[in-house]
């Protein structure tokens, strides 16, 4: 039986899949390379199931639209790559600030500006965290295999709903485009979270009540809830205020809801790091390329091993600490020129030797290009 | 011990080079039971330009989707062939098509020439059926899927009203490389 559930599909198909069993059902976006198979895919399958699917007039409009919708009630998508998301980020604040789930994906090509739009890179991965001004959650997901881009696509949806904050799930275009056998589960099969919705009156309720740390439920337009929502920091009620002591405390919260539950959040593959003498860090992309080399350098004897954050934000610091512990060195092979390198740098405390290998002629990174560093600290 | 059988269609934009990876890959993974990872690599026009596919063949996962060192290429164009054949393995297989490329590469891999684009126009009328002939030619030469799994995976991609025609190019691709001798 589960052979029969086998199918052959792209990267970018499977973050659909993944968005729709997730329960998704609006997507807003404007269709960029190498990100359009995902709005492609939707647009067929969104209004049969009784979905929203809007072409919109540039990326600014996308986010907007999923942040309107998400309100509304529906789980909301939109999916881009480097152009887009750039102009995504003033929206991407105000769905942070204003605490509305919704899930944004980022398929990276070489830039910046128009770069090179068919080439692949990783090189979004810090506007992935800083790209909207003023302190921020950050939550981002890179998953490295199609299988495991419908994955965490769910998993983004999940985040979103828990958290009440936009969530990104970033990739490239060589993932993007790649083909592989998946097996899409049952419905069931998969944990799907919904969102909590108030119990109270509509006349008393806050949409941004909290005590102690809670995340208040988010009622749906329409419902009979009538509340107000602002890019301004604003009281329980919604409404702006210039209370310095309820700003500091806002913005404090957004963003440790994120930090202090980083255990929960933080996911990664370890392949190799128990014994390993020589650790490689390394997400999306360039994890292949990792694995491969580690694989070829264990065959030699060599203790390689690779640390793989699914999560890249919140950045996973305990495991890169850990692994910092006891290697001589870590590699980060990332492409570009130099980005997640500077995390691991941090996270490893002066322990070990850290290099990066950067590459942004956008071709992969050759698995022999790791091979031979890790054969420097053999 | 795992195996890892790395194949690369190369061409120009627009000759099926990238569906061609896709059903060799799909006849690989949905009905020969293989693992497969097909990845590609385009410029921006829609048609013209470098154009290439790359397929990966396994029994265990595959983490790498990029060919390292090539079992089986194709080459339609001369400038594909010329750009792409360097990471072909010693005794590997290159079969190029002699409408386009007229200067073979030499190395130390066998190189199998066929006037594919010319056989497609003249035999079967239709040009664009250029890359199921390849893949018939491919298949035959490398026997790395079955016929049968290459024969559902072509009939699974292509439009319904073209059924016959591509099932004769496979058919076509298969018998002509059954007797064809590499270049000396």
């Amino acid at each position: 039986m589960a052979e029969k559930k086998k199918k052959f599909m792209q990267g970018n198909e499977a973050c659909s899949e993944g968005a729709l069993y997730a329960g998704c059902r609006f997507y807003a976006g404007y269709p960029i390379t190498p990100s359009t198979e995902v709005a492609e895919i939707l647009s067929v399958r969104l209004p049969k199931i009784g979905g929203v699917f809007m072409q919109m007039e540039d990326e600014i409009a996308s986010i907007c639209a999923i942040i309107g919708a998400s309100l509304g009630g529906a789980k909301s998508l939109t999916a881009t790559s480097g152009p887009g998301f750039s102009l995504m980020q003033e929206g991407l604040g105000f769905a942070c600030i204003a605490e509305i789930p919704c899930v944004i994906v980022n398929v990276m090509r070489s830039g910046p500006s128009t770069g090179f739009p068919t080439g692949p890179s990783q090189s979004d991965v810090m506007q992935a965290k800083w790209g909207t001004h003023g302190d921020h959650p950050s939550v981002v997901l890179t998953p490295a295999t199609v299988q495991e881009i419908f994955y965490e696509t769910v998993r983004a949806f999940n985040l979103a709903e828990t958290y009440r904050t936009p969530v990104i799930v970033l990739y490239d275009e060589i993932i993007g485009h790649m083909r592989e056998a998946i097996t899409l589960p049952e419905a069931g099969e998969v944990e799907v979270i919904e969102r909590k919705k108030p119990t109270c009156k509509p006349e008393e309720y806050k949409p941004y009540a909290q005590s102690n740390g809670s995340i208040a439920p988010l009622a749906a337009y329409g419902e009979g809830y009538k509340f107000h929502v602002t890019g301004l920091y604003h009281a329980e009620d919604g409404f702006p205020t210039n209370n310095t002591k309820l700003i500091g405390e806002a913005n404090e919260r957004i963003v440790n809801k994120i930090n202090k539950n980083v255990d929960k959040i933080c996911i990664n593959e370890e392949f190799y790091t128990d014994d390993a003498e020589i650790g490689v860090v390394a997400y999306g992309v360039s994890s292949k390329s990792a694995k491969f080399a580690v694989k070829e350098m264990r065959k030699k004897g060599v203790k390689a091993g690779l640390l793989r954050p699914k999560t890249i934000w919140p950045f996973p610091d305990k495991a890169v600490n850990k692994l910092a512990k006891q290697v001589k060195a870590i590699l980060v092979p990332e492409m570009n020129l130099g980005q997640v390198y500077y995390e691991v740098e941090r996270a490893s405390r002066g322990q070990c030797e850290v290099k990066g290998i950067f590459k942004v002629d956008t071709e992969a990174i050759h698995p022999n290009q790791i091979i031979e560093e890790i054969k420097k600290f053999a | 011990m795992g195996y890892r059988y790395e194949m690369r269609f190369s061409g120009s934009g627009g000759q099926g080079m990238i569906l061609a990876g896709i059903i060799i890959a799909e006849a690989a993974s949905i009905y020969d039971g293989k693992m497969a990872s097909q990845s590609q690599s385009y410029g921006p026009e829609s048609r013209g330009g470098a154009s290439r596919s790359e397929v990966i063949i396994s029994d265990e996962e595959i983490d790498y989707p990029k060919a390292t060192s090539i079992d089986a290429m194709l080459a339609m164009t001369q400038e594909a062939c010329n750009k792409y054949n360097k990471d072909i393995k010693k005794d590997g297989v290159l079969l190029i098509d002699s409408t386009e490329v007229k200067n073979a590469p030499k190395g130390d891999y066998k190189v199998y020439s066929y006037p594919i684009s010319t056989v497609a126009r003249d035999e079967l009328g239709k040009i664009i059926v250029a890359n199921i002939i390849s893949l018939g030619m491919i298949v035959e030469l490398t026997k790395i899927v079955s016929h049968e799994a290459i024969e559902k995976a072509v009939l699974a991609r292509v439009p319904p009203a073209f059924l016959d025609l591509n099932k004769k190019a496979l058919q076509l691709g298969f018998e002509r490389a059954r007797d064809l001798k590499p270049l000396p």
